[in-house]
């Protein structure tokens, strides 16, 4: 009946935009180290799960090209220092780990709804690109050596994999609650009317 | 703008204020690039003292340097006794003092460029690229829904929140965040239906 | 006055994941509304948002033909919706720029050209509803009554003929329900009312009992009204 609409699509596309930028505004977990460990990978990888690689990346993508003027990036500092800094590599691992991960969960979308995948390909998206831009980038804008660089990073594994936990379980649960949104040719409807069964 | 997390932006009528947000942010790419190029005392110390300038010509307040200098001041007191410990005073000040530059330079940017222009520069860039089905408007609509949507995430998020408290779940990220989501996507398919019903998928 | 023809039309819905595939939202239904006012009345879930919805596009029939004003629906979507304007229950969905002038200048961006001229138009119509002084607000920080009212603006502000509210009222407060039922009933336009407000109902011209699916009364709003008071029990 609805078609799935260009303007919804973008709605979604800006929604989580505004969504991992509170993830990212929101109380950090502090450790000390200064690299971004608030909920900001959790909005990221989310956003992937829950919108698909197309809708995921451009939604991180807006987030990123907003932060250069917004304080919307972890720490709340103001935007686009932190790509003249140490974290830039991390954040522009973002949308690529936001794609991958779409395409994984996409791939079949009766996988949306299974923790274990969902889980399993946040944490590989994220194994691809975060841990592996975010330390290079590190080494090169900190003079580090990469060991230096990779081992400061894994300081990080540990919340990453609790955080992609959540990520999981909460993107299953939105795949439940909005089954559309995964299917490949099914439209999307927001009208509030299952009404009858057809015979 | 009052959107809740307030941009960090000045008006005001400076030089940086006048310049096109492209010069702005090629500049600020190729003093990053010069950075790691050419490392040594000389370019650390010419960026600093560029950095310094640039704040105060954009008219930057002390108290919105200190503020973004605030949020990495951990990161960049580690690296600097990390650099010191193992490659000596110089070499710290060298590394540190460029990123420090760096994130200055950033701060001029944002003070000066406005949330409008900077969308106003993107619709621009955009438009070439009208021709392989991009739509520029969409794109500006875009950000214009995000900057709205980002007080409101926080209105649900303090909600929900709430909410999982009454209930005494405050300690399940679960309880709150579950929600949280799926308003934004029930909002967002809401707001897109009502785009629709407004023409803007038409254009 | 407008008229809006429903030929025939069936509304089916996919459910992925659901236990059957699909669910019939509207059975075969053919309408033809000339009237001024007209109010949809139902329990929820009865099809009457799929009604109010199948007026612009925003729902597509899944078989027959929707017809406003001798445009289709499904072939002339972007004049029908030029001519037909909708507002929703929630206003924060409807409202998607930063601040009001800025939302009201969004409707006008193909009757104004030129970014100043068309925030000056947008404030002069804030000023014929009485909103000029909250054209520089945050659209977040308004009451939900005001929120409401800028929504009808901004769907006004392009003067379409033909006006879909989708229980308008059904988030505000007993006086800004009033407030919004009077102004809406007040319009020169024609009116697609889908309301619980059984006294709006009552002030249109013709209402409709939609009911599972299906129009099960129309016709003049007391008897209407007075069956679907009966039959709720």
């Amino acid at each position: 009946m609805t078609r799935r609409t260009p303007t919804t699509d973008v709605a979604l596309i800006a929604g989580f935009a505004a969504l991992i930028a509170v993830c990212a505004i929101l109380p950090d977990i502090k450790t000390g180290v200064g690299v971004p460990y608030s909920l900001q990978t959790f909005g990221v990888l989310l956003t992937g799960a829950v919108l698909g690689p197309v809708r995921g990346f451009l939604s991180v993508v807006l987030y990123l090209v907003a932060g250069l003027v917004l304080p919307i990036y972890s720490g709340g500092a103001s935007g686009i220092s932190h790509y003249s800094g140490v974290t830039a590599g991390y954040l522009v691992a973002f949308p690529l780990a936001a794609a991958l991960c779409g395409y994984l969960v996409y791939r079949n979308h009766r996988n949306a709804t299974q923790f274990t995948l969902v889980f399993t390909c946040g944490l590989l998206s994220s194994f691809v690109f975060v841990h592996t831009l975010g330390p290079l980038n590190l080494a090169w804008r900190a003079d580090l050596s990469l060991k230096e660089a990779f081992s400061f990073d894994a300081a990080y594994f540990p919340g990453d994999i609790a955080k992609n936990v959540v990520m999981a379980l909460i993107a299953t649960a939105v795949h439940r609650a909005f089954p559309d949104l995964a299917a490949r040719r099914s439209p999307a409807t927001t009208t509030d009317e299952p009404a009858t069964q057809s015979a | 703008m009052t959107a809740s997390p307030l941009g960090d932006y000045q008006p005001g009528t400076s030089v940086f204020h006048q310049l096109p947000v492209g010069a702005k942010l090629l500049g600020l790419l190729v003093l990053s690039i010069v950075a790691v190029s050419f490392r040594g005392v000389p370019t650390t110390i010419g960026l600093l003292v560029l950095a310094v300038a640039g704040c105060v010509v954009a008219g930057v307040r002390l108290r919105r340097a200190a503020r973004a200098l605030r949020g990495v001041l951990v990161a960049m007191t580690l690296l600097a006794a990390y650099q010191t410990w193992q490659r000596g005073g110089e070499h710290a000040f060298v590394v540190v003092g460029a990123l420090v530059a760096l994130l200055l330079l950033a701060t001029v940017f944002t003070t000066t460029t406005s949330v409008e222009r900077m969308v106003d520069a993107i619709t621009r860039w955009l438009g070439p690229f009208r021709r392989f089905g991009v739509n520029p408007e969409l794109v500006a609509l875009a950000f214009s829904l995000m900057i709205r949507g980002i007080p409101l995430t926080l209105a649900i998020a303090g909600e929900t929140r709430d909410a999982a408290r009454a209930r005494g779940l405050e300690r399940n990220p679960r309880a709150y965040l579950t929600p949280l989501v799926i308003r934004v996507v029930a909002h967002a398919r809401a707001t897109g239906d009502a785009l629709h019903a407004r023409g803007l998928g038409d254009d | 006055m407008s008229r809006i023809e429903l030929d025939r039309v069936v509304v089916r819905a996919a459910t992925p994941g659901g236990p059957v595939p699909e669910v019939t939202v509207l059975r075969e239904t053919t309408l033809d509304l000339t009237e001024q006012r007209i109010a949809l009345v139902g329990p929820n879930g009865s099809g009457k948002s799929t009604l109010a919805r199948l007026v612009n596009g925003l729902v597509e029939p899944t078989s027959g033909r929707v017809v406003v004003d001798g445009l289709d629906v499904a072939k002339k979507g972007r004049e029908v919706r030029r001519r037909v304007g909708f507002v929703f229950t929630d206003p924060s969905a409807q409202l998607v720029m930063p601040t009001v002038v800025e939302d009201v200048a969004l409707s006008l961006r193909h009757q104004v050209r030129g970014r100043e001229e068309r925030a000056d138009a947008a404030r002069g119509v804030l000023a014929s509803y009485g909103l000029e002084e909250l054209a520089d607000r945050s659209v977040h920080t308004l009451s939900g009554g005001q929120r409401q009212l800028l929504a009808l603006a901004g769907v006004l502000a392009t003067d379409p003929a033909v006006l879909v509210a989708d229980e308008p009222t059904t988030l505000l407060d007993l006086r800004n329900a009033r407030m919004i039922g009077d102004l809406l009933l007040g319009l020169p336009q024609q009116l697609v009312l889908a309301t619980h407000d059984l006294d709006l109902a009552l002030r249109c011209d013709r209402v409709l009992l939609v009911d599972d699916g299906t129009v099960v009364a129309d016709g003049a709003p007391d008897e209407v009204v007075a069956h679907y008071r009966a039959s709720a029990g």
